[in-house]
């Protein structure tokens, strides 16, 4: 492989090329699904293929294919640079791309167990027990478990000098219970809705979850909110689980601080942002309890690296910090816009795509709370957990979001449950309401396994560790009764 | 490109080699490419080459899929060796009855020669003229260009073969201003199609040197464009159109066919051999496309279903079935909604104080059962005041029950197009909704941008 490598390498030189890079990627995926007893997925997917990326004429060009020969990397090669010489007719401002030092290295996900050395049988016996559980109460429906394993292997090389090679395993599972009743229909998930929780974790995080044993809870939590009364239109405190506000952490803080959306790349598919790269420094984006990192570093976050897809090392970088805002992802081409050099957040979704500025880990630093407390210091709000619904306008500053399932806080205790649970909101606003914290025992990470961006459409695997939140006056309830 | 003859012969190979009772082999392959523009220069341009080949083997009753884009025979080999094995860990789906058998295919074209065409070079001169009209008119854009060749070929071991051939290219521009944007966008399988100046027109139109003012959240009437309306049809295919979700009682369909849902101004179909859409003539099982009829003037009547939803019911596919493993059901992709008798003119003259839509953002389901979904509107919101779009207002979140909504269709154009996302997240399979504009007697807004 190295050798293919070296020749296009060589071939970019002689071409005289600004800069090129070349990346080969294999995955495999391996998706496993139960629906009411049945195994709907059993698949396998092994994915191989290189892309190569030119810089030349003030102009980038991209060009990839599955077919890994030194032939068809020729061919790959000048295709590329026929579109960068095409693309340099309409250019924007001159690209700015400083140089890195070259890095000779290897990473690999630290991991106990391999997923993809555990027998298939293992997975689906665990699978088929948690779904048979759900399915005891009788007015679930439909009862779902799900387990995903991922192995990517991709060697990073460049006309820098660098040749980097990297394998990242990553695996999640969960389970959702449906209760359905003539027109009424609730959903209740465990870790986490969407298929689960993620992590850069081996086998021992599939485990760890211990699907069997929530199983029941979540079945006759589904049940409870068919009768539930509706979610009260109002203004008032709301405090998110974990998990939720790793979605808003995602739609509010993390794709509004990617610095290509800012400089308006992202324009004419999901937007750009309402941030701009002078408001760095003294934007007050939250209350004062607001501490936020981009950790590319932290174990088992499903967005956690050994290096980016420009050849950049994983960093931890404070992006709000005391509320302000202090940085932004950036990439080596847009870094210069805030003087300073890529944080290394720069991603591509497999050989096919090229990369661009991706969330990390992007977490929310524990404060000093226990749940207990917040909810005891509340005397009238919302708890709502596990997400349901999203929606964020083309600035990322409206934003809406449903959860499966909330309860009534009432002088400091947890009351009613609600169903159909909605909240709304603006961005700052929002943050700068929030006055409590969950401590370091109630921080967790969130893997978010389906972020999309970019055009052709990618999707990447990102993280969120944050503790439940307390947030005031907040309107709930938004829907009229349909 | 593979051609028919390679492609059926490379999958017939790999079937017959199958020892598994059952055995399905799709290639899909890819040449495309795809240009960003943004503030008025390109900023991206990528070009792709792939072959995917999906295996479903079955023993008895029990099913595994194996995909991969390693095509030497002896990755094919291991590959279906793979599946095998993953099948025989498998347990029993007691619902399944079999693969499908072959049957008629029509003869489609839904190739174009011009396609290659599209060379970086005259794709750059193409945008550039694009990027002059909107220059001209003091104006930046910014957008995405994509072309591609697509070959989709399935074989399996009752006999089906089938091979198709697609080109496509779709093209959407958002035009900004200081204060507000407009939007257009173009799909077809045909690069001569495509009008530049036309499209950039209808962009720079949606502009206004005013400020948006803010109107307050509440019910309006409104006139959806046809991108609008499109965004509301996916919703309802997505949700409740295919017989997984009817089976499974979480579509609104279920227990209520024959009952009048929406207003009978409201008709709801899909065609895949329609040629004022992007035809495909069979689905990923190799099954011909039938028509398929939703809403017959209001009326809940049939929903879409594959080899598997049929045999659940003793009944025969539609030919609606998508890349196994597929877990969402046989889901709709080519929608249409009947034309009406009213231009667009009229139907704003019609209204005395509302809201004129081009588009939505960033939509999603709130409640399934009712087909609530939320978003926001985006490159083109306008105050509609008696019976005249007025000035540019700020972008409104919705959050309304589709199916509330096309009951109080009070105006429906006779003039419809055809709007597409292009390719989204999974491999290149450009699909199409063809829709009129509608006037809708109230539509929920639950919130406004601050913005």
């Amino acid at each position: 492989m190295k050798d293919l490598v070296e020749n296009i390498l060589d071939i970019a030189k002689l071409k005289k090329v600004t800069y090129a890079d070349i990346r080969i990627v294999r995955r495999q995926s391996e998706e496993i699904e139960v629906k009411n007893g049945k195994v709907e997925v059993l698949t396998h997917d092994d994915d191989f293929g290189f892309g190569i990326r030119i810089l030349c004429q003030g102009a980038w060009g991209f060009a990839c294919s599955s077919k890994v020969t030194k032939g068809e990397m020729g061919a790959v090669f000048a295709k590329a640079l026929k579109i960068a010489k095409a693309s340099s007719r309409i250019k924007g401002k001159e690209i700015i791309f400083p140089s890195a030092s070259p890095i000779v290295d290897r990473y690999k996900t630290p991991i106990s167990v391999d997923p993809f050395d555990v027998a298939p049988e293992i997975k689906l016996g665990l699978l088929l027990k948690a779904d048979e559980i759900l399915r005891r109460n009788k007015k679930v429906k439909i009862s779902e478990a799900f387990m995903g394993s991922y192995k990517t292997e991709k060697t990073f090389a460049s006309t820098e000098g660098s040749y980097i090679e990297q394998e990242i395993i990553e695996c999640g599972a969960g389970i959702s219970a449906t209760a359905i009743e003539e027109s009424e229909i609730q959903v209740r998930s465990y870790p986490n809705s969407f298929r689960g929780n993620f992590a850069t974790r081996g086998y021992e995080w599939i485990e760890k979850l211990a699907l069997q044993d929530r199983a029941e809870k979540i079945a006759e939590e589904a049940v409870q909110l068919l009768s539930a009364k509706p979610c009260p239109s109002k203004i008032t405190t709301l405090i998110l689980d974990s998990s939720q506000l790793a979605l808003q952490i995602h739609e509010s803080i993390g794709h509004p601080i990617e610095l290509d959306r800012i400089l308006g790349t992202e324009a004419s598919y999901a937007g750009t942002s309402f941030l701009k790269p002078e408001m760095v420094g003294h934007f007050k984006y939250g209350s004062e309890l607001i501490n936020i990192v981009a950790d590319a570093t932290c174990p088992g976050g499903l967005g956690t690296f050994g290096f980016d897809d420009e050849g950049i090392k994983a960093q931890r970088v404070p992006i709000v910090s005391q509320g302000t805002l202090i940085n932004l992802l950036t990439s080596r081409e847009t870094a210069h816009h805030l003087k300073k050099e890529s944080n290394g957040t720069m991603r591509a979704d497999g050989w096919s795509r090229i990369p661009l500025i991706r969330m990390t880990n992007i977490n929310l630093e524990p404060g000093a709370w226990t749940l207990k407390q917040m909810i005891a210091d509340t005397e009238e709000g919302l708890f709502l957990t596990t997400n349901r619904s999203w929606s964020i306008d083309d600035k990322r500053i409206n934003f809406q979001f449903g959860t499966e399932v909330g309860w009534e806080i009432q002088n400091g205790k947890l009351g009613e449950m609600v169903k159909n649970p909605t909240y709304t909101g603006i961005t700052p606003k929002f943050w700068n309401s929030c006055d409590a914290i969950g401590n370091r025992d109630h921080w967790q990470l969130w893997g978010t396994p389906n972020c999309g961006k970019g055009e052709p459409g990618q999707v990447a695997h990102v993280g969120h560790g944050t503790a439940p939140a307390r947030f005031r006056n907040v309107q709930v309830g938004v829907m009229k009764e349909q | 490109m593979i051609e028919r003859e390679s492609a059926v012969d490379l999958l017939k190979k790999v079937v017959q080699s199958s020892s598994a009772d059952q055995t399905e082999a799709i290639l899909l392959t890819e040449d495309s490419s795809l240009t960003r523009f943004a503030g008025s220069a390109v900023h991206q341009h990528v070009a792709e080459k792939n072959l995917t080949v999906i295996l479903r083997a079955v023993l008895e009753k029990k099913i595994a899929v194996v995909t991969t884009n390693i095509l030497r025979p002896s990755s094919l080999r291991k590959s279906l060796q793979k599946a095998i094995s993953l099948a025989k860990v498998q347990h029993p789906n007691d619902e399944f009855v079999s693969l499908p058998e072959p049957e008629f295919l029509p003869e489609t074209k839904t190739f174009s020669e011009n396609i290659s065409r599209l060379t970086p070079n005259n794709k750059m001169g193409m945008i550039k003229k694009l990027l002059r009209r909107v220059k001209e008119k003091g104006c930046r854009g910014s957008g995405a260009f994509s072309n591609g060749e697509v070959e989709m070929a399935v074989v399996n071991s009752l006999g089906v073969e089938a091979y198709q051939r697609f080109s496509d290219l779709f093209l959407h521009l958002i035009v900004e201003d200081e204060k507000s944007s407009g939007y257009a966008s173009f799909v077809a399988r045909d690069p001569d199609q495509l009008d530049v100046d036309s499209l950039a027109q209808e962009a720079i139109q949606k502009t206004s040197k005013e400020e948006p003012i803010q109107v307050e959240p509440g019910e309006y009437e409104v006139i959806l464009e046809p991108y609008a309306v499109s965004e509301l049809l996916s919703f309802l295919g997505y949700l409740g159109f295919h017989a997984l979700a009817v089976q499974e009682g979480r579509s609104f369909f279920s227990n209520r066919f024959g009952e009048k849902i929406v207003d009978e101004k409201v008709t709801i179909y899909d065609d895949g051999l329609d040629p004022e859409g992007l035809q495909i003539p069979f689905d990923f099982e190799g099954i011909a496309k039938k028509r398929v009829t939703f809403f017959d003037r209001g009326v809940a009547k049939e929903v879409t279903y594959d080899s598997f939803t049929a045999g659940r019911e003793g009944k025969k596919s539609t030919g609606h079935g998508l890349i196994p493993p597929n877990t969402e059901g046989p889901i709709p992709i080519n929608l249409f909604m009947e034309r009406g008798e009213s231009s667009l003119e009229e139907m704003v003259k019609s209204v005395r104080r509302g809201v004129y839509i081009t588009r939505f953002h960033y939509t999603n389901v709130v409640e399934p059962m009712k087909a609530v979904i939320t978003g926001m509107t985006r490159d083109g919101t306008f105050l509609i005041d008696e019976g005249e779009i007025k000035e540019p207002i700020k972008n409104l979140r919705f959050t309304e029950s589709v199916l509330k909504a096309l009951s109080r269709v009070t105006g429906v154009s006779k003039n419809r197009r055809i709007c597409s996302e292009g390719t989204v997240y999974s491999r290149r399979f450009v699909t199409g909704t063809v829709v009129p504009a509608v006037k809708i007697d109230g539509f929920n807004f639950s919130g406004v941008s601050a913005l």
